[in-house]
């Protein structure tokens, strides 16, 4: 990314448009989809989607992860996997049968 | 002493120090954020009931402010692509207006505050409202630092663009990097906190 030509950089511009685009356009979607008032489960899993997609172009583009170097990448892989664990923790709680 | 690989990229890593450095940073930032929603999720499955955001938080405003929030990452991206293309006062434009859209994030977040706070509602009313003011008030926080820091590459840290350009594009970039994680942070409260 350092070396980038102006052509390059500017056909990036084009990119961070057609993403920002489609931000908003998500950001309306997940608006209105809450207003179906669907069911507790289909509602999560619905609007964890969109915000996956949504986190994805932010970090693709706008973080420029799509075109990163390895290092990154394992870095993010562990933290991931914490990230998961973390996440998960709370279904211990479901096993739980002190207290 | 000269701090380094700002420019070249170390030949170990591929990379110049500042973006590995801000990007362990922002995996720190994960498992800080991850561990609040991962308490999040077991407070609200343990709860006998939990309200459903849009009963008594303002979603329209919420909206509004998320779009603020998605068009300051934009700018910031812009900015930088600017520096790229040796346009110093188009990104003055485009940093200046990333950090106008962090104050009219914080400006939203204050009325939506002070309504609850009007109401006699502090995070003491209920564990509903403790996670939503502990979630919403830590990713505040990280939006008064971005704001401090664009501040500076946008007025006096700019000086550097006239003595040694390209660090100080590798600056704007890993600002960049934090200000889009603060953005993508959102993206996930938002209908965590509003929607559901």
């Amino acid at each position: 990314m350092e070396h980038a030509t102006p052509d390059a950089i500017k056909k990036h511009v084009r990119t961070y448009v057609i993403v920002f685009v489609s931000l908003m356009a998500l950001t309306v979607v997940t608006v209105a989809i809450s207003y179906l008032h669907l069911d507790v489960a289909a509602a999560v899993i619905v609007a964890m989607f969109i915000a996956t997609i949504k986190g994805a172009l932010v970090a693709s583009y706008f973080m420029h992860l799509i075109s990163e170097k390895r290092l990154i990448f394992m870095a993010l892989v562990l933290t991931f996997i914490f990230f998961v664990a973390l996440m998960a923790l709370p279904l211990l709680g479901q096993h739980d049968t002190i207290g | 002493m000269q701090i380094p690989f700002t420019v070249a990229a170390r030949p170990d890593t591929g990379l110049h120090n500042a973006k590995l450095g801000v990007w362990l940073f922002l995996a720190s930032e994960v498992m800080l954020f991850g561990a609040l929603f991962s308490s999040y999720i077991l407070l609200r499955v343990a709860a006998p009931e939990w309200p459903h955001g849009s009963a008594l938080l303002n979603v329209p405003l919420a909206t509004v402010n998320t779009i603020i929030l998605i068009s300051s990452s934009v700018t910031m991206v812009m900015s930088w692509a600017s520096l790229m293309l040796k346009d110093f006062s188009k990104y003055r434009r485009y940093m200046g207006l990333t950090i106008l859209c962090g104050l009219l994030f914080l400006v939203v977040k204050g009325f939506e505050y002070g309504a609850k706070f009007s109401h006699g509602i502090l995070p003491s009313e209920d564990l509903f409202y403790a996670t939503y003011f502990t979630l919403t008030g830590l990713h505040g926080l990280h939006v008064v630092g971005g704001i401090i820091v664009n501040f500076y590459f946008w007025g006096p840290g700019s000086r550097m663009w006239k003595t040694e350009p390209q660090r100080f594009t590798n600056r704007v970039e890993v600002a960049g990097l934090y200000w889009h994680f603060v953005d993508l942070v959102w993206i996930f409260l938002f209908p965590t906190l509003y929607l559901l």
